[in-house]
């Protein structure tokens, strides 16, 4: 039996060593690996972690790609820190970004880009709704939100398959699954730098990470409300006892999250695609809670996090296109590198003992 | 202590990047740079495997005249628009991009790289640097038909469609027509598993034909799951886009292979004689490469698994379609509720085909949506 005990203190070494022990750990076998499979280990550790930065549009590519992620894993946070497990902000993002796409497209000749705020605010109200269902129905019945939210995304996914096939489907796309492209109003432009043009797809969604950020920081260490999310998730005998309402808690995060989710949606589908089609997401959802939790649960870290998870995904990429390793032999890399790291945060903060097994 | 690591990785970073600039800008001369973006893995033993053997062809026939790069397991979204324009930046000259769903990604890119040219496969939309390519699947799968209704002896055809699109529509259509010509009493039931690529649900729709009777089956999906559960309860069946044979030795009775690399040299070659165009015109519709049978971009593999009388036949069949001797939508075409399409004497055309969003006599039931 292996048993995890809490650390009575943390140690501010290894709060600076283990993240560097981890790095190291994960460089170490991947270059073993590297070099096993006959790649030149160097160039793929460049082409992962180098590469990415080495030209200012790729540096905005990492944006535009940790953009939903950070978004989406700022609403997790809130729900994790509760001890609210949200796996659904997948089909949060999708019903997010579908009821906006809908929105949008029974506007088919609007081009203030102020029309901009009622779709994100769609976006929110989508999310929000597919998460409310989950929320309802643990604080109600007590149904356990992890199976419900988790198997929404798939509801959402078949829903918005549904709709592009069915009455949404743009009649001049000869059957093929696909809105009708978003009027110019619901559209997301790139961001022009004088002198450079666009920066590879950069556009102005990413201010809302920008924002979003500072604000959350401020809401979860600064307000009373990210005092009640953080008692109630460390400590909710405590909650329960100075007398926080524990189910209006749950609602509120579910919701906070659902909202953020649906709103990376609209951001996503209204800068990169401009359309609705079967598939707008990608997983983000999913990946954004390892962004989350290797973020540890603080608004500063998830910009980090998202930013390190978009920099490999991107790497893999270029490792692909110069030297030709794919991406099976890249991702095995990227868990390695999130083994490590999460096994580096989780033993700063607990001892392990082994005992004998009792069975 | 952060921004000093900042500004010395920066720093790293920044050096590392001119001096590969550097490198690579000094070896760079002749061959011209071709990029690939894959929807899934070759590893998928059907589509994308089929584009992975054109891009040996290609580096078989030109050697060391060409440098190739391929991208594999691209989204279809923004994932693939970036992709495209990274391959388009690291100075690939042709870039073909694999997939219906890159047709927006790679307009897009195009319009910023107007002096590099994107071939689409499988879509309909096209600009000054894209052009389209495409290959007529459905003659392959009118010789399946006339294959299928001498070789049922319950008279029912499983077919397990993609999506109901006109492309898959077609096919079910031409295997239609190439049943009826043979067998008037067999009929086609068609299970839709949504999806390209997934060997559960392909499989679960083939054991639904089975349970229904079925002891034939065909298929408009990507993974060998079909065949595999065909060969496990002695029903036959058709290779998709690659010969299948190997998953199936026992039920496949031909397999369509989907042959794109004499077009992939085609275009490569026209490129570097300052050739290339995108065809556009009338009658070009899909694309301004429409190839088939005649034009080898569809290969028919060997007959197997049936008797001599029948393999003959299909033979007939094949022959038929490369001389041009069956035309497969010629009229008189009546849906599957008596509806007259086209009368005696006249045929579709290309752009008919496209439009198609009905059943042929001898399918069951309705297309979806």
């Amino acid at each position: 039996m292996i048993t995890f005990i809490p650390r009575d203190k943390v140690s501010k070494n290894w709060i600076i060593i283990a993240p560097i022990l981890s790095i190291v750990f994960t460089i170490f076998f991947g270059l073993l690996i590297f070099t096993f499979l006959g790649y030149n280990p160097l160039e793929t550790l460049y082409q992962i972690f180098v590469s990415p930065f080495s030209r200012i549009d790729r540096i905005s590519d990492i944006l535009v790609k940790a953009c939903p992620l950070i978004i989406i894993g700022t609403g997790l946070m809130l729900c994790f820190k509760s001890n609210v497990w949200n796996i659904g902000a997948e089909g949060q993002f999708i019903m997010g970004a579908l009821l906006a796409g809908f929105i949008a497209l029974s506007f088919p000749n609007i081009e203030t880009k102020f029309f901009l705020l009622i779709t994100i605010l769609a976006g929110f109200v989508g999310g929000a709704l597919w998460a409310f269902i989950p929320a309802i129905l643990k604080t109600k019945l007590n149904v356990n939100e992890i199976l419900v939210s988790l198997m929404l995304v798939y509801v959402a996914m078949l829903f918005i398959d549904f709709i592009v096939r069915g009455p949404l489907r743009d009649p001049m796309s000869f059957g093929f699954p696909l809105s009708k492209p978003y009027p110019e109003g619901a559209l997301i432009n790139k961001i022009p730098f004088p002198g450079i043009g666009f920066l590879g797809q950069l556009h102005y969604g990413i201010l809302f990470v920008f924002l979003l950020v500072p604000i959350s920081w401020i809401f979860v260490n600064k307000t009373l409300g990210g005092f009640k999310i953080n008692v109630l998730g460390s400590a909710p005998q405590a909650a329960k006892f100075a007398g926080f309402k524990q189910n209006s808690i749950t609602i509120t995060v579910l919701l906070l999250s659902g909202g953020l989710a649906g709103v990376a949606g609209v951001i996503e589908v209204s800068a990169n695609i401009g359309q609705l089609q079967p598939e707008v997401s990608f997983g983000y959802g999913f990946t954004a809670i390892i962004v989350a939790f290797l973020g540890r649960l603080s608004p500063v870290g998830i910009l980090f996090a998202g930013i390190i998870i978009a920099t490999v995904k991107l790497g893999a990429d270029n490792a692909q296109m110069t030297m030709g390793i794919p991406k099976v032999v890249t991702g095995l890399f990227e868990g390695i590198l999130l083994f490590f790291l999460l096994t580096g945060e989780t033993l700063q903060k607990y001892k392990i003992k082994w005992s004998e097994g009792k069975k | 202590m952060i921004k000093f690591c900042m500004r010395i990785f920066s720093l790293i970073a920044f050096s590392i990047s001119v001096l590969f600039f550097v490198i690579s800008n000094a070896f760079a001369g002749s061959p011209t740079k071709v990029g690939f973006v894959y929807l899934t893995t070759p590893g998928d033993h059907g589509w994308t495997y089929a584009h992975e053997l054109g891009k040996q062809m290609v580096e078989k026939r030109f050697g060391k005249d060409v440098k190739v790069s391929v991208v594999e397991n691209v989204p279809e979204g923004p994932d693939a628009t970036r992709v495209i324009r990274e391959l388009a930046k690291q100075g690939n000259e042709i870039i073909f991009t694999t997939s219906f769903g890159y047709m927006e990604p790679t307009l897009k890119v195009a319009k910023e790289f107007p002096n590099v040219k994107f071939e689409h496969i499988t879509g309909y939309k096209r600009s000054k640097n894209v052009a389209t390519g495409n290959i007529r699947f459905y003659e392959g799968r009118y010789i399946q038909g006339v294959v299928a209704g001498l070789m049922t002896k319950t008279n029912k055809i499983g077919y397990i469609g993609a999506y109901p699109i006109a492309e898959v529509i077609m096919g079910i259509n031409a295997f239609a027509q190439g049943l009826k010509s043979v067998n008037k009493d067999a009929s086609i039931s068609v299970i839709w598993a949504n999806t390209w690529y997934d060997p559960v649900k392909e499989a679960d729709a083939a054991k639904v034909h089975i349970a229904e009777g079925a002891d034939v089956l065909a298929q408009h999906t990507d993974s060998p799951a079909m065949l595999q559960i065909a060969e496990k309860n002695g029903a036959m069946g058709f290779g998709q886009s690659t010969d299948m044979s190997a998953f199936a030795p026992k039920a496949q009775l031909f397999a369509s292979i989907n042959n794109w690399g004499p077009y992939y040299i085609k275009k490569i070659e026209e490129l570097r004689n300052g050739k290339w165009n995108t065809g556009d015109g009338p009658n070009h519709w899909p694309g301004n490469v429409w190839g088939g049978i005649k034009s080898d971009m569809l290969v028919i593999s060997k007959f197997q698994n049936m008797p001599a009388n029948v393999a003959q036949k299909a033979q007939e069949a094949l022959d038929g379609i490369k001389t041009g001797k069956i035309n497969i939508f010629a009229g008189p075409l009546i849906d599957n509720t008596g509806k007259e399409i086209i009368p005696a004497g006249k045929a579709l055309d290309d752009g008919a085909l496209w439009g198609m969003n009905y059943y042929l006599q001898g399918v069951n039931g309705k297309v979806p949506g």
